[in-house]
């Protein structure tokens, strides 16, 4: 099959690539761009480890076919760190809350996060669980990892992050 | 898993992808959001040899009022109906009911037009169309034509769709206001398709249902309105010798998959329920 040359953004650099039109994003994203923090689960559009950004959208990258990417803008797991190197909040808040344990499906979960804070500066918890619910966890139980986008959330706000009870 | 190989095409307008598919013949498919289609590809369980995308088609994507009616373009996603104020408003329960369609990120993706054109008993806007009167445009080598939602599904992803069509906008009638409505859905998890789910809008009058329509998802090959069921209720108060009889007339027509939701039985006896329990949520909404 012959192939078809894309030109994308990702994490602020103009890429491009020959790819069949069969590509996954993911693949194209993994194997032509050598980023593999975005991670491959289940390849079956369930378990959101592949979740990238795309033109401020969380899409999961399995689903979606590279030459559908053409021209679009987008973030992995890999652009999540602050200009100078330094952790994000929202990468800050995965380390300080333990809100990972195996890490697979933390690069997925980050991604989401982000565009979940984007859309939504200071989420409930019951909208970070819903915010999430495309995502699956197998380590945590989930609990840290809504503990870490409180703390995202609150650290973007500019106020301290106070855990809550339990 | 990769799916096999196809010719990639992105027409600008609607006639280029008539155009395209029509030449193309069956082994062409349009590709919407993709999230039904894509996951098919990637088990081989579908092998189009070329995909017709219609993210470059101008004019599919929003939504607008045109009187007492909204017309949604065919490639509006299911994100977009749910920041919409217009649809929270005019048509609260497609609200509901879109916030019930898989996961976030799918829904960042998922198309109207795409869930109700798949032909899939498993989706929830068909039954949903069926119970707002909603039609869908098609657009084919021949001409564009209306179908109502209710003529249009008639076998498992056996649809009214002629090879060459597409469907581009769903026109939905705005429900009077006050109405009461609810989507009931039971599912397993997170992105299930429904075991079962029922969809009602009804109004009352006096404390006795005016009107009343009922639609059922995933309860048989194709969506289903319970015309009998809806029929017991009005001029009824919805008491509970009401419900049952409903859930009763509704179980009559259902006649769902066995399959990893549960055998037939099962399905049908939750079938009833989600019947019930939608018309009571409904009741409770009456503004």
């Amino acid at each position: 099959m012959a192939k078809t040359h894309v030109t994308m953004k990702v994490n602020g650099a103009e890429v491009e690539g020959l790819v069949e039109p069969r590509t996954l994003l993911v693949h194209f994203i993994r194997e032509n761009l050598a980023l593999t923090g975005t991670h491959i689960g289940c390849e079956t559009t369930h378990c959101g480890a592949c979740t990238v950004d795309l033109d401020g959208m969380s899409v999961k990258s399995c689903t979606v076919f590279a030459v559908q990417a053409e021209g679009s803008d987008i973030t992995t797991i890999e652009g999540m760190a602050n200009a100078d190197g330094s952790l994000s909040a929202l990468q800050e808040g995965f380390r300080m809350m333990h809100g990972l344990q195996c890490g697979f499906c933390t690069p997925g979960m980050i991604l989401r996060a982000h565009r979940l804070l984007k859309e939504n500066p200071s989420p409930t918890e019951a909208e970070i669980r819903m915010g999430i619910s495309g995502n699956i966890c197998r380590c945590t139980g989930y609990q840290n990892i809504v503990k870490a986008i409180q703390y995202a959330s609150a650290k973007i706000s500019g106020v301290e992050y106070k855990e809550a009870a339990e | 898993m990769i799916p096999g190989s196809f010719s990639y095409h992105r027409p600008a307008s609607v006639s280029d992808a008539v155009k395209l598919l029509a030449s193309l013949g069956e082994d062409a498919r349009p590709l919407a959001g993709g999230h039904s289609l894509v996951p098919m590809m990637k088990l081989r369980l579908a092998a189009p040899t070329h995909l017709v995308d219609l993210h470059g088609v101008a004019g599919l994507r929003g939504l607008r009022r045109d009187g007492n009616a909204i017309v949604i373009g065919a490639m509006t996603t299911q994100h977009e109906l749910l920041a919409s104020d217009e649809i929270a408003k005019a048509l609260p329960i497609l609200h509901e009911t879109a916030l019930l369609i898989a996961d976030p990120q799918v829904r960042y993706r998922g198309t109207i037009g795409g869930n109700v054109a798949n032909g899939d008993p498993g989706n929830d806007l068909p039954a949903l169309m069926m119970v707002l009167g909603a039609t869908y445009r098609l657009e084919g080598p021949s001409g564009a034509r209306d179908v109502a939602a209710a003529e249009f599904y008639q076998g498992a992803y056996f649809t009214a769709l002629e090879p060459g069509e597409i469907l581009t906008s769903v026109t939905i009638p705005v429900p009077p206001s006050g109405h009461g409505y609810a989507y009931e859905k039971l599912k397993r998890k997170v992105g299930d398709y429904a075991t079962a789910a029922a969809a009602v809008v009804l109004t009352m009058a006096g404390g006795k249902v005016a009107s009343c329509t009922i639609g059922l998802t995933n309860l048989h090959e194709t969506p289903l309105l319970a015309a009998e069921a809806s029929q017991v209720v009005i001029g009824t108060a919805l008491d509970a010798a009401a419900l049952k009889q409903a859930a009763a007339a509704a179980q009559a027509i259902m006649a769902p998959a066995a399959d990893a939701r549960g055998p037939v039985e099962y399905r049908k006896h939750v079938g009833g329920i989600m019947v019930m329990r939608a018309l009571e949520r409904a009741k409770s909404r009456l503004a």
